[in-house]
């Protein structure tokens, strides 16, 4: 019964922490509406139906770190790309939040 | 078409509006209902229809077995009302209307309002549009015996200055011989919840007549699975 109004996306691809993905979201700029890519790491994945989320965090310039959590199922969510699996061994990466540079960095895994 | 509808809360979740706003909304299964009792000025003297909610035993195929599950559920009273009893006036209910578990009453200003509503109506969601403003009447959860400041919004008495186990003491209750006595109705701890509460003014989001569901913009009284009542606005029927 609770599963009523859930519509996946079906141009996001089956998603895991560590998974380094392109993230394009359409943003809306008073009439105009453009697409924004939003590239980086998934270091939360949080299932549910419409609730749905996944925390991107990316490092941008100067080494200052950006989180950003979209909703799977929202119309904004044009489409996800994977580019890269990475070998984890949790859940939740808030590890990486401490970390700089290398360390930051997670080694890939290949999927035959 | 009169518009009211008796339903059972099923949770709370989100949706998503075409351009990517997220609403919190109440899920309610709401209806079918049917129109048991139609009440007139000159036989009951004042305006209502009575709906009834929710088939008892209507999921049970074998007519024995669910005659003994009806018994059970009604008292002879209820089964005469619905016409499930034998010579009873009222015995021509039976083809239109099943043994229903819960009647409830909605109140019309004028006979117009209920124009055409005839014993035996069937009421479903499409009588609600998405955009409608309602108001929705559940039984709120019960809290138990709570103190003054969960109750009634009092304030706690500080932490430190020396203070020691009269944080959460209502403090002054009345003045001193001068009345000499509390005044009623003051308020202090108690039971708090399982009241009838209405929330007013909620938006109407989505309308699913196939499968009985209706969302509000919100949250409404009540656990999952609590019976509520749903209508119209009050105060935006006093506007129009």
């Amino acid at each position: 019964m609770k599963l009523f109004e859930a519509e996946a996306n079906p141009d996001i691809p089956e998603l895991s922490p560590g998974d380094s993905v392109r993230v394009h979201v359409r943003i809306v700029e008073g009439s105009r509406e453009r697409i924004q890519v939003f590239h980086g790491t998934v270091i939360r994945l949080r299932k549910g139906g419409n609730d749905a989320s996944i925390t991107v965090r990316r490092t941008a310039s100067h080494g200052i770190g950006v989180e950003r959590t979209f909703l799977l199922r929202s119309p904004r969510i044009e489409k996800i790309e994977v580019t890269r699996h990475a070998k984890v061994r949790r859940a939740q990466l808030y590890y990486l939040r401490g970390r700089t540079g290398k360390a930051a960095t997670l080694k890939e895994r290949r999927r035959n | 078409m009169i518009k009211g509808i008796i339903g059972k809360k099923v949770g709370m979740t989100q949706v998503f509006e075409a351009d990517g706003r997220v609403v919190p909304v109440t899920v309610i299964q709401a209806g079918p209902c049917w129109v048991t009792q139609v009440k007139t000025p000159e036989l009951d003297g004042y305006v209502a229809v009575q709906l009834g909610f929710e088939e008892v035993a209507g999921e049970i195929a074998d007519e024995r077995a669910r005659q003994r599950k009806v018994e059970r559920r009604l008292s002879k009273p209820e089964r005469g009302h619905l016409g499930l009893l034998d010579g009873d006036q009222r015995k021509s209910l039976e083809q239109s209307v099943p043994a229903l578990r819960h009647l409830r009453e909605f109140r019309f200003e004028s006979e117009t309002a209920i124009d055409g509503i005839q014993e035996g109506q069937q009421i479903t969601v499409d009588v609600f549009d998405t955009g409608d403003r309602v108001d929705v009447v559940g039984v709120s959860k019960g809290k138990g015996f709570q103190g003054g400041i969960k109750r009634h919004n009092f304030r706690r008495q500080p932490k430190t200055h020396g203070q020691s186990d009269r944080e959460r003491a209502p403090g002054g209750i009345s003045a001193g011989s001068t009345p000499g006595r509390v005044k009623k109705g003051t308020r202090m701890s108690g039971r708090m919840g399982n009241d009838r509460v209405t929330i007013q003014n909620l938006e109407v989001v989505v309308v699913d007549a196939d499968r009985n569901l209706l969302a509000v913009k919100g949250s409404i009284p009540g656990a999952k699975g609590g019976l509520v009542i749903i209508q119209p606005s009050k105060k935006q029927r006093q506007r129009v």
